[in-house]
């Protein structure tokens, strides 16, 4: 095993149980932007679209696919995270 | 650690972390909001100043495309519609991931554990996005929302992801031949509209949750098949929220994982409802109504999905304030499942303006029925089917559910006595303390308001 995967595996093996932890504390109400505030995490992977459609010496088919995962990772970022925002701001204690 | 995006990337990951931190409190989840975002931000720039990355143009154009169709989507979509776009969002995260998957495939045909890493993210990535195209169809009412079953169903669908698993061994023990990866392909994006066909309405609080702990997973997959330890963490942390929260769900409707998937929930059954919806029931006028509530200490309002359909939130407010000034206590019980996503009610009646203080959880506020004036359910069935308690034959026998019966009044505003989407019927309708109230939840309540003042 390569130490770089070996590193990776080490990672998962604490990002897990860190992720299982945080979001068990997360109160019920607040489920739905939880899971529109992960949903937006998660289109990190704009990272290897953008990796794959702007590498030196791209075929023309890794450019396509790269620059369609881009901009439907955009889609995800934007719109996941003005969504949780959006909901947040409705989210108040008490009576005026 | 020279690089400026070796350090981009950490503060990414740090901010990730600390925004689903503080998301856990509704003081400092907008806090939440912000740092997500910028760690975003940072991934993005530190990405684009990478020196593997060298053309920019077409990234640029395609971000400035994806937030110019981003944006809108987010804030033109009622809030009703969480679910739906929650289920689109899915759908491009879970493309994107499979894409780069692909483009990584032929770009140069990978071997051993980045091959295993790729199939994994590349099945996930497809299966998930046309299992999100289908549940936000079925949200959105495009597509059939009752559960479509067929003889062999299950079979077929094991035996097609079976065929697809092996298909992922065969490039990852050798290099296949170049049939393989597309047919691959098909049989992950097939699979997932087979995945949504039979599940219903409402399990789909728990496939949406499934299927963000998918996403998060296909880039988890994607961190590992690029030695990119940022997507890594960010996907893990999805895939435990996702996981977590169809957990919650489950556990909600006291079912399996195996059997949401697999068991087509939802059919009729015809005979005990015929039997059932012969025995009479109390209705009552909108002035009846008001003037019991007029007379009421506490009430308790069980708000349901077709609260949402009704778009009754807005003059739920109305009532609760009415009812407030007149010194009566008004509460609401939020059941875990209640609605098309974890937590959707809790979002509509925040867009009410009611303040979540006066929000409680099952377990918190059950007790409290017993000593409650009223329980006044707007457009939830299955939810306070007291059948869940004692009806071992009842499709949702075991299912912890609101104890509504228990209240000194219950009155159930319903359009008809046609039951739900489940199919089940209810006995709670037919109770002596029970009043049914016919009519749109809307303009019901609307009338109650208006009838309020007399009394």
């Amino acid at each position: 095993m390569s130490p770089e995967i070996e590193m990776s595996l080490y990672v998962l093996i604490l990002a897990v149980p860190l992720g299982l932890q945080l979001v068990q504390r997360v109160s019920p109400l607040l489920h739905t932007p939880l899971m529109s505030l992960t949903n937006a995490i998660s289109a990190i992977s704009v990272v290897g679209a953008i990796l794959v459609a702007g590498a030196a010496g791209a075929s023309k088919l890794s450019q396509v696919l790269g620059c369609v995962a881009v901009v439907a990772s955009t889609i995800n970022i934007v719109s996941g995270f003005l969504i949780t925002d959006r909901m947040l701001k409705m989210f108040r204690k008490k009576d005026k | 650690m020279e690089q400026i995006w070796q350090i981009a990337y950490i503060v990414a990951a740090l901010s990730i972390v600390g925004s689903i931190k503080w998301l856990s409190s509704p003081a400092t989840a907008r806090r939440g909001v912000m740092a997500g975002q910028f760690g975003m931000l940072f991934a993005v720039v530190g990405t684009l100043l990478r020196a593997e990355v060298v053309d920019y143009e077409w990234i640029l154009i395609s971000i400035f495309i994806g937030a110019a169709i981003g944006a809108p989507l987010a804030y033109l979509m009622p809030m009703t519609a969480v679910p739906q776009l929650t289920a689109l969002s899915h759908a491009f995260g879970a493309l994107a991931a499979a894409l780069v998957g692909t483009a990584e495939y032929y770009k140069n045909i990978p071997t051993g554990f980045t091959m295993t890493a790729l199939v994994i993210e590349t099945v996930l990535g497809y299966l998930t996005f046309t299992a999100s195209i289908m549940a936000f169809g079925k949200l959105q009412e495009i597509v059939p929302t009752r559960p479509i079953t067929y003889k062999g169903q299950n079979f077929v669908n094991i035996a097609l992801l079976l065929f697809a698993v092996s298909l992922g061994v065969w490039m990852i023990v050798e290099p296949a031949p170049s049939w393989v990866f597309p047919t691959f392909t098909g049989l992950s994006l097939l699979f997932g509209v087979l995945l949504i066909i039979p599940i219903g309405g409402g399990d789909m609080p728990t496939v949406i949750a499934l299927l963000n702990s998918y996403a998060g997973a296909a880039c988890a997959a994607m961190g590992f098949a690029l030695s990119n330890r940022l997507l890594i963490i960010a996907g893990a942390l999805n895939a435990a929220s996702g996981f977590i929260l169809s957990v919650i769900m489950c556990k909600a409707m006291n079912r399996s994982f195996l059997n949401v998937l697999f068991g087509a929930f939802g059919q009729v059954q015809e005979g005990a409802s015929a039997q059932m919806s012969t025995k009479p029931v109390h209705s009552a006028t909108a002035e009846d109504a008001a003037s019991i509530m007029a007379g009421a200490r506490k009430i308790i309002v069980v708000p349901g999905y077709g609260m949402a359909v009704a778009q009754a939130q807005h003059k739920l407010r109305e009532l609760t304030d009415a009812l407030t000034k007149r010194g009566v206590e008004v509460r609401f019980a939020i059941h875990p499942v209640a609605g098309r996503m974890p937590g959707h009610m809790n979002v509509l009646l925040a867009e009410a303006d009611i303040p979540y203080d006066k929000m409680h959880e099952m377990e918190d506020i059950n007790p409290d029925f017993a000593e409650a004036d009223i329980a006044l359910v707007i457009g939830a069935n299955d939810v306070v089917n007291p059948a869940a308690r004692h009806d071992t034959a009842s499709p949702i026998f075991g299912m912890p559910i609101l104890d509504v019966d228990k209240a000194h009044t219950v009155m159930v505003i319903k359009r008809s006595m046609n039951p739900g989407f489940a199919g089940i019927d209810n006995e709670l309708y037919y109770m002596d303390r029970t009043l049914m109230l016919f009519g749109d939840a809307k303009s019901f309540v609307a009338e109650i308001v208006k009838e309020l003042p007399a009394h």
